[in-house]
């Protein structure tokens, strides 16, 4: 017979097996759920249609909702990815242990944490208002483009810090010690060696960004036609479509909300994915 | 400078070193260092753990220049030069006193784009092919990676690696080579090739290497200086140069009692 001590490793080792599992199962019955009631609509006509009012009882799809989805997470890496691996080249190597440094760092985490909503009303009221102190550019992808930006930024400075530090200090004293100076030390040497982590932490950004919804309510709106602008027009996204077609009352859009859920998720597992593939070809 | 030296003519001095002390913000290091080294010859620097020799080979290509509270008192001169005279730009500096480091440290590149490294950074317009098999040969690495310069640096062995870095080195075409415990992460048979390699390279080079190994010193090296530890009144601890000479005489007829202690293995 087993000593107390020991059935008690035993229980904890089935208790923490069975938390495992049901992390797992929750996933799967998100990805199933999905699949079982977005997959039946899932065919060509979902990429190059447009989407259907609420009167329209069939067909349809939400062609301008992917290139809107794909428009703004563009705009908002070309935003955040140079910007903020500049500022974790300057946290991390030219400015290291500087109190600007330790300051921006600190910055960087309260970033990280203000609800996507404040982003939202924030891009909303500098970018989209026509009154006031804005840009007045109105509802577009610009507008969400930078909203989503401000919401990846903290990340990929993060990831980008960290991918850098990592890099270990004897390669860049070996760098210096050939008459490298800092920046060529930093351009050759170490942002090469990081980037495959680099790459890692652009992808979990750009997931995350991809799937907001809240900042987008606020910044791109919603629209019923093909994208002819970056500036002027209401810009449909994946998101913002889930959103206002899940709970209205037409079948036809509740159905067309279940698979831009399914290409939304496939999306993000994609970018996982090649995120995964970034880190393998480091090893 | 007594006439047995190996080297037939009298030897010129590439570093001086005059009443050299080196601090880290308030903790004095290095005291009253005096020291030449002379022109294509090995020179060993020698002594127990934190006497400091680490510290002032790195103030000969100012690598210390990088630590925060850096600062050194005296003189040192690089061919008459001062080394820390405001007009000489270390990073010009470092392409004259190349430096292969403890652990070795290849970049995570190819074979090929490490030694090209150094003379990219100023626009090498020679043939780079011709510079980087020349290196490797003289590096006694050639042979080896012939086939597979384009493989990744880190691939190598300890022993093959450290070379890479000789390699490197050499690739800038330095006047003197600093080597701090090159072989002390390596196996017996790699150091030994790096020893015979050291032979080789000071008919071009000057090379100072910082060693722990005292048969080490004694099989490579010219000229010897023992530093050791002492105790301040504050109770910090300072290192100092007890003795600088050949290195035949520091091994066999030492004048100071500590060198001899240290070079006969009672201490360190």
């Amino acid at each position: 017979m087993s000593s107390p001590r020991t059935l008690f490793a035993i229980g904890m080792t089935g208790l923490t097996f069975l938390a495992a599992a049901i992390a797992l199962l929750i996933l799967v019955a998100i990805l199933s759920y999905v699949v079982i009631n977005g997959g039946s609509r899932v065919s060509l006509d979902l990429f190059t249609q447009l989407p259907p009012v609420a009167v329209i009882k069939t067909g349809g799809g939400f062609g301008n909702a992917l290139i809107g989805t794909l428009m703004t997470v563009m705009i908002a890496v070309l935003l955040s990815v140079p910007f903020g691996i500049l500022a974790a080249i300057y946290l991390s190597e030219f400015g290291r242990e500087t109190l600007f440094s330790s300051i921006v760092d600190f910055l960087t985490n309260v970033l990280s944490g203000v609800p996507s909503i404040v982003v939202g009303v924030f891009a909303y009221g500098v970018i989209v208002t026509k009154t006031g102190f804005s840009l007045k550019l109105g509802f577009s992808a610009i507008a969400g483009g930078v909203a989503l930006a401000v919401l990846m930024l903290p990340i990929v400075v993060r990831t980008a810090a960290e991918a850098l530090e990592s890099v270990p200090n004897d390669v860049r004293q070996a760098a210096i010690g050939l008459g490298a100076t800092q920046f060529q030390t930093v351009f050759r040497i170490v942002l090469p060696a990081a980037i495959p982590s680099i790459t890692t932490g652009v992808m979990l950004a750009v997931a995350r960004a991809a799937g907001e919804t809240a900042p987008l309510i606020l910044t791109t709106l919603f629209g019923y036609s093909w994208i002819n602008s970056l500036i002027a027009p209401p810009t449909p996204t994946l998101s913002v479509l889930v959103f206002n077609f899940a709970t209205g009352p037409s079948r036809n859009q509740q159905q067309l909300a279940w698979a831009a859920s399914l290409i939304l998720v496939a999306l993000v597992l994609i970018t996982s994915l090649l995120s995964r593939l970034a880190i393998r070809r480091k090893v | 400078m007594s006439s047995d030296t190996k080297s037939s003519s009298p030897t010129e001095t590439v570093l001086k070193t005059e009443n050299a002390s080196v601090y880290y913000g308030n903790f004095r290091a290095l005291q009253g260092i005096s020291l030449d080294i002379p022109k294509q010859q090995i020179t060993a620097l020698i002594g127990p753990s934190g006497c400091g020799k680490s510290t002032l080979l790195r103030c000969y290509n100012r690598l210390n220049d990088l630590v925060k509270g850096f600062r050194v008192e005296g003189k040192i001169s690089y061919h008459g030069q001062d080394l820390y005279a405001p007009e000489i730009d270390p990073v010009e500096l470092r392409r004259r006193i190349g430096m292969v480091f403890q652990k070795p440290n290849p970049f995570p590149k190819s074979i090929y784009d490490n030694i090209a490294f150094g003379p990219r950074l100023v626009g090498y317009k020679g043939d780079m092919d011709d510079l980087v098999e020349r290196s490797l040969k003289q590096s006694a690495l050639w042979d080896e990676v012939k086939d597979k310069l384009k493989q990744n640096g880190a691939a190598l062995s300890g022993g093959q690696q450290q070379r890479l870095c000789i390699a490197r080195a050499i690739a800038v075409q330095p006047d003197v080579i600093l080597m701090d415990e090159p072989c002390s992460a390596l196996d017996p048979i790699s150091t030994l090739r790096i020893e015979d390699l050291l032979q080789e390279l000071k008919q071009h080079y000057t090379i100072i290497i910082v060693t722990h190994n005292m048969q080490q010193a004694s099989r490579v090296s010219d000229m010897t200086a023992f530093f050791n530890v002492e105790m301040t009144e504050k109770g910090g601890r300072v290192g100092h140069l007890v003795e600088y000479s050949e290195t035949q005489r520091i091994f066999q007829s030492p004048t100071e009692k500590s060198t001899q202690e240290y070079v006969s293995g009672r201490f360190g």
